[in-house]
This record gives structure tokens, sequence and C-alpha cells, in this order.
């Protein structure tokens, strides 16, 4: 019976924390449009709803009603998996993520690990849906994106290694509570730079939106995709994008930490702080998206092998050295 | 405890099932696929026993990175096609006796290991380290790795090192005609390499690609 009660339990606290980061992607696909719009000029999204606000139920909708269209040729089973691979590995990340000190799901010791395995696994739901359509344009776009994503991860995880060295732990919480004083973002600011950059690769974001660049493959991985399992892809995507955001902001901006410990600011709850990071990433995201163009594919792979990975291996170096030098590595 | 054997033998299950379909599955694709939910139930079971970050870097390194280059490679080369036409043609006879001698010696190291397991008591004891159990995994792999064992550790870095070399060396080829971009020789580009002024002569006109 204990047993029994420690599972609804569980079960009850996942749903507290899944249906809230539900919805939130979908007023984050509604926030990333109107930025673009504003930037440009135009209006964006604003009929549905107070502000638009709920134009991506609307589409969620849409996206229900409509026909699924499996390719005759295609491999089904993988075919059908590929999308469900994808939301879920976007899901289960978030399990780890520290929302304050005692709100979290699973504190485990390796958090940063998890976080990072799980992001490296997103590949696969990429890969899955380009083989398994069974067409050119979106094994095309598969192959750009395990090659980009892969390449990626190589920066990204060294970036880890840096904020590890100041931390001395794997934990998420450990890395929260290291920055008490003073956030990683300003000692470690190049790597802060290259992380959001990485980011974006790995999240397949524009610029580096090239495994499904719309002008050269139509819509890459996703062409075959229809009705609600695009939906499940575009999800996905972008609970990966807000994955991203929270791996940012715990990482190098403090996470549920208020900027300075004084009175109007210690009274916000901390999830409040750590929403308003991930927002203020998220918004730097959809900033980006708006005014920069698209790379050119060697030129990505260029920036990430012989740019980001040599820079961030000489800083971890760096890093290393002054720790020691100033005696400052953290003990056990 | 009992869920823990449950889930235990859950584990272990599709570890067994996705191991054998890696070798009967027909299509090449899919053997990957059995192959990469093999090393994820593998390193369920990782940490399981508590070797959390064992369990992690096997996720990271082998699905994330080694089994994406798998799926690359035979995604590419259409291996299941291959396959098949090199199963009708009468080369295959030829292999048979390496793939036998290298099944029998895995069956004979199976046997020593199963039959070793009865020794693992004796064997927990003789363990030179002590086992710490207040440290977290990662600290105390970084404390041995790093301290007692840190030549052998820079040893096997070399070796992958030479590995990587050695992998480049023999891929690599010079193509020529190839364009590139230097992005150096682009910004140091000024005015004079730019353009050139010439003095036309009268019903000649200039010849541009010199």
């Amino acid at each position: 019976m204990a047993e029994l009660f420690i599972f609804f339990d569980q079960i009850y606290r996942i749903l507290f924390l899944l249906i809230p980061v539900l919805v939130s992607v979908a007023m984050i696909v509604w926030l990333d449009r109107r930025v673009w719009a504003f930037v440009q000029k135009r209006r964006g999204p604003n009929v549905v709803g107070p502000f638009g606000l709920f134009q991506t139920l609307a589409d969620a909708l849409k996206y229900i009603f409509k026909e699924i269209i499996i390719p005759a040729s295609s491999n089904k089973v993988i075919f059908i998996l590929a999308p469900i691979v994808t939301m879920t590995l976007a899901l289960i990340a978030w399990a780890v993520i520290p929302f304050s000190e005692t709100f979290v799901l699973a504190d485990i010791n390796v958090g940063i690990l998890y976080l990072f395995a799980v992001s490296s696994l997103g590949v696969y739901g990429i890969i899955m849906g380009g083989w398994a359509s069974n067409s050119k344009y979106p094994f095309l776009g598969a192959i750009r994106s395990a090659a980009q994503m892969v390449s990626y991860e190589v920066s990204i995880g060294v970036i880890i290694i840096n904020v590890l060295l100041c931390v001395g732990s794997l934990n998420l919480s450990d890395i929260v509570l290291a920055q008490k004083d003073l956030w990683f973002v300003i000692p470690l600011f190049p790597m802060f730079i290259i992380f959001f950059i990485s980011a974006l690769a790995e999240t397949n974001r524009p610029p580096f939106d090239l495994p499904e660049a719309e002008a050269e493959l139509v819509a890459g991985y996703q062409t075959e995709y229809s009705g609600m399992m695009y939906a499940m892809f575009w999800l996905g995507e972008y609970a990966n994008i807000l994955l991203m955001c929270a791996m940012g902001s715990i990482l190098f901006f403090g996470g549920w930490l208020s900027p300075i410990d004084l009175f109007p600011f210690n009274v916000i709850p901390a999830p409040v702080w750590l929403i308003l990071k991930i927002l203020f990433l998220f918004i730097l995201f959809a900033l980006i998206k708006a005014i920069v163009p698209r790379y050119r594919y060697d030129q990505l792979m260029k920036l990430g092998w012989k740019i980001f990975l040599p820079f961030s291996l000489i800083y971890v170096v760096l890093t290393a050295s002054f720790l020691m030098y100033f005696d400052l590595l953290p003990g056990n | 405890m009992i869920a823990h054997a449950i889930v235990f033998y859950i584990f272990s299950l599709i570890a067994i099932v996705s191991a054998i379909m890696v070798t009967v599955s027909k299509n090449t694709v899919n053997s990957v696929f059995f192959l990469i939910l093999d090393f994820i139930s593998i390193s369920c079971l990782f940490i399981m026993i508590g070797a959390e970050f064992l369990g992690m870097i096997m996720l990271i390194v082998y699905v994330g990175a080694v089994a994406v280059l798998f799926l690359f490679v035979v995604m590419m080369l259409n291996v299941a096609q291959q396959k098949n036409e090199w199963f009708n043609s009468s080369g295959r006879s030829s292999h048979i006796p390496v793939g036998l001698l290298v099944s029998i010696i895995i069956f004979f190291e199976l046997i020593i290991v199963i039959g070793g397991w009865k020794y693992k008591p004796e064997l927990l004891d003789s363990i030179a380290i002590e086992i710490n159990t207040e440290l977290t995994n990662t600290q105390s792999l970084g404390g041995v790795i790093y301290t007692d064992y840190i030549h052998l550790f820079q040893l096997s870095g070399m070796i992958l090192l030479v590995a990587m070399i050695g992998a480049i060396v023999l891929t690599f080829r010079q193509r020529s005609g190839v364009k590139r971009q230097s992005y150096f020789k682009q910004i140091s580009r000024d005015r004079k390499d730019g353009i050139e002024l010439v003095d036309v002569e009268n019903n000649k006109g200039v010849k541009i690609d010199a």
C-alpha cells in the first residue's frame, strides 16, 4: 500500500511539472513569433485571445484535426517512433532542473551529465524521422542535423567542464549554490557566449537551422510529417529550446538565485527568478532568429571544430590554472 | 526490494532481447537501433547498481556519439542491400572459418566469466582500494584515476590520440580544384588587391581572365 502511495505521489509531482512545461512551450511559441514580428515591424499573432495568446492552442487544435499521412514507402514503425522520441527526450530532461532549493523532481548527483546525455540523444528523433521518411530532402536534413548536433555537443561538453571546475560537483543544485556570490557569467563570459551560440546550433535554431532550411530542403526532416506528428516534432523542438535556456540560466545566471540578496528582490519566490532568466535567454534566442542570416554549412562546421573547440579547451586550461594559482579550487 | 528486482529484470530482458535482435534483424539500420536500445538498457542497469557516472558516460559516449556515427555510416552505405547480395554470392564460405574461430573464443570467454562468478566474494575482498560510500561516484573515480593511475590514464589517452591520428591519415586525401575560403585573406584584402587600373588601347579591349 505504501509503495502504491509513493507511486501516485510521484505521478502527481511529474504531472505538476510537465503540464506547466507543456503550457509554457505553447506560450513560448507565441512569444517567439511576437518578438520576431516586432523586430520586423509587424504585429504578429494578435487575434486569438488577449494579445493573441491562444494562437498556439488554436494551431494545436488545427493539427489535431488534420489527417496523419504516413508515406507508403516509409519504414512505418520508425516513422511513427521519431516524433515520440523527440518529444519524450525533450520532456524527461526537465526532471533534474531545480526550480528552487527544495523544488526539484530528481536531485541526482550527476544532474548535469544527465542533461547533457539527454540533449545528445535528441539527435535520434531527427535521424529516425529523416531516414524513415525514405525521401531525399528529409534524409539530407537528417544527415546535416546529425553532423551539426554531434559537433556542437563537443564544445558544450567542454564548456560544462569549465563550469564544473569552478563548482566541484555535478549536482545542479550545487552548481546553482556555488554562484551565490558571483554568477559564472562574469568570470566565464566568453564561455557563455560560446554556450549560447552552441545552444542555437544544438537546437537547430536560426542562424543554424540548416536541417530544415526551407530554401534548400523544403522542411528538412519534417517534410513528410503531417498533423499531430508534425505538432509533436514542433513541441519537442521548442521544449528543447526552453531546456537549453534553462541549462544556460543554471550554468551561468545562478538558476533560482535572485540577483542581489536585498529586500524587494529576495521576497520574490525562487522559481520566478529561474523563469525570468529562462525568458530573458529565450528572448535573446528569438531576437537572433530575427536579425541574423543563415550560415553556410561549411562555415558552420568550421566554426564548431576550428574555433569553438580549441578556444573552449584553452579556456579550460586557463580556468584550471587560475583556480590552482589563487588556491580557489573548490574543496571536497 | 521487490520493485527493484522487477525493474532489474525488465531492463535485463530488454538488453538481452535487443542484443539478440541486433544479430537477427534483416535490416542493418534496425540492427543499429536495437544496439542503441541495448546501450540504453545497459546504462540503466549501471545506474541501478549505483554506478551513475558510468551509466551517464555510457549514454553520452556510446549512444550520443558512437551509435550516431554507426547510424550515419549504415544509412549512407545502404548496407542492407549489399549484405543480401553478399549472402547469395559464392564468396561467403571463405569467411566462415574466421567467424567460427571468433565465436568459439567468445563462447569460452563467456564460460570462464560465468564460471568465475562464484569467486566474486573473494575478489571483492582482494580489492586494494577501500570503497568509501560517503563520496559520490565522480569524486571517487577522479580520486583514483588522477592520482594513483595517472600514468595509465595518460597512456590510454596517448593510445587514443595515436588511433585518431592514424584514422585521419588513412582517410585524408588532398583534392585538387576545391575552392577554399580564408577569413583572414578576405578581411586583409584592400583596394589595391581588388582593383587594377588598366589603360585600354583603342580597338584592343582588355583580357580579364589572365
